[in-house]
């Protein structure tokens, strides 16, 4: 079975995946994740878990093209340009 | 030399010795993550030993490094039963699992013990020895499982079992033979306990090696 090690290096942070191993249970898992990510206390928290159980999703179509949906699909350059020359020069 | 050296110094030859024969494995243990694993094991052990020599070494005034390699092999207390040189793995986890059993029961004793020093260092080794309990008793299990994994356990803590029995004093042995006979599925003879004090041929090859380097320097050389 192989398990996959999140790690936590701080108390409040993230979890960053660290690697992987293989183990034959989870009595097993605890130990080996033990030895290899938080023996020198690089490590304050692990999540392990077994490969198998992690739900992968990996393709996301986006056959219509809807770029505006996107964080960078929407340019509002042109559109403030045109409208700071709409509006003429500020009043000094 | 007084009792508390003379406990300390079976404590930590103990520890050193096993520590040794388990880091035999580093490297060609059955596969990675369980090389990893029993090597750090090994070097937990090897760090009690080393505390112990220290607090020893007060009481003697000496120094942990001479108490762990200076002396002749007729002169280390270590018990027969970490002594043996198998390398092989179902003799390795009955071993380490006979001993881990009985070093609980002795640190327990040890905890409760008047002597404040010594409690404490008890208490601290046992913080790391919960962790190869748990391994050890993992390893069991997983040898039980099968059949060929229960054959092989059965035939290597046969072999073992005098040696097991060897490890604590008269006090304490009943309670770890109640305990081992109560977790293995399988009988086990009633047996002379191999004694402390007696030693195996291997151990002086293996006092050979581990002073090897020690010895090719002058005394006092700093490292």
């Amino acid at each position: 079975m192989i398990f996959e090690v999140f790690r936590q290096e701080r108390k409040g942070q993230g979890f960053v995946h660290g690697g992987s191993f293989h183990a034959p249970n989870r009595e097993f898992a605890d130990a080996y994740a033990r030895e290899f990510y938080a023996r020198r206390q690089e490590s304050v928290a692990l999540w392990v878990v077994p490969r198998e159980e992690i739900m992968e999703i990996d393709e996301f179509p986006d056959e219509f093209d809807l770029k505006y949906r996107r964080v960078d699909g929407y340019s509002i350059k042109a559109r403030l340009k045109e409208a700071r020359e709409r509006a003429g020069k500020p009043p000094s | 030399m007084n009792e508390r050296a003379n406990l300390l110094l079976e404590l930590a030859d103990d520890e050193l010795i096993l520590g040794w024969r388990d880091s035999e494995w580093t490297g060609i243990a059955p596969f990675l993550e369980e090389d990893v694993a029993f090597s750090s094991i090994a070097q937990n052990e090897i760090g009690h030993a080393r505390a112990l020599y220290e607090l020893a070494a007060r009481d003697l005034g000496t120094d942990a490094d001479s108490l762990a390699f200076d002396r002749a092999p007729e002169d280390y207390r270590c018990t027969p039963l970490v002594e043996l040189r198998r390398l092989e793995w179902a003799r390795t986890i009955a071993r380490h699992w006979l001993y881990e059993t009985a070093d609980a029961i002795r640190l327990e004793a040890l905890k409760a013990s008047g002597d404040p020093e010594v409690a404490g260092l008890a208490a601290k080794m046992d913080r790391e020895e919960i962790y190869h309990r748990m391994h050890a008793e993992m390893w069991v299990e997983r040898l039980l499982a099968t059949d060929e994994g229960r054959g092989r356990l059965e035939e290597a803590v046969h072999e073992l079992w005098p040696y097991a029995l060897g490890v604590l004093d008269d006090g304490l042995r009943p309670g770890f033979e109640a305990i081992v006979r109560e977790r293995l599925p399988f009988e086990l003879p009633d047996v002379e306990p191999v004694p402390r004090g007696r030693h195996e041929v291997e151990l002086e090859g293996l006092l050979e090696e581990m002073t090897m380097v020690r010895r090719s320097a002058p005394a006092g050389a700093q490292w």
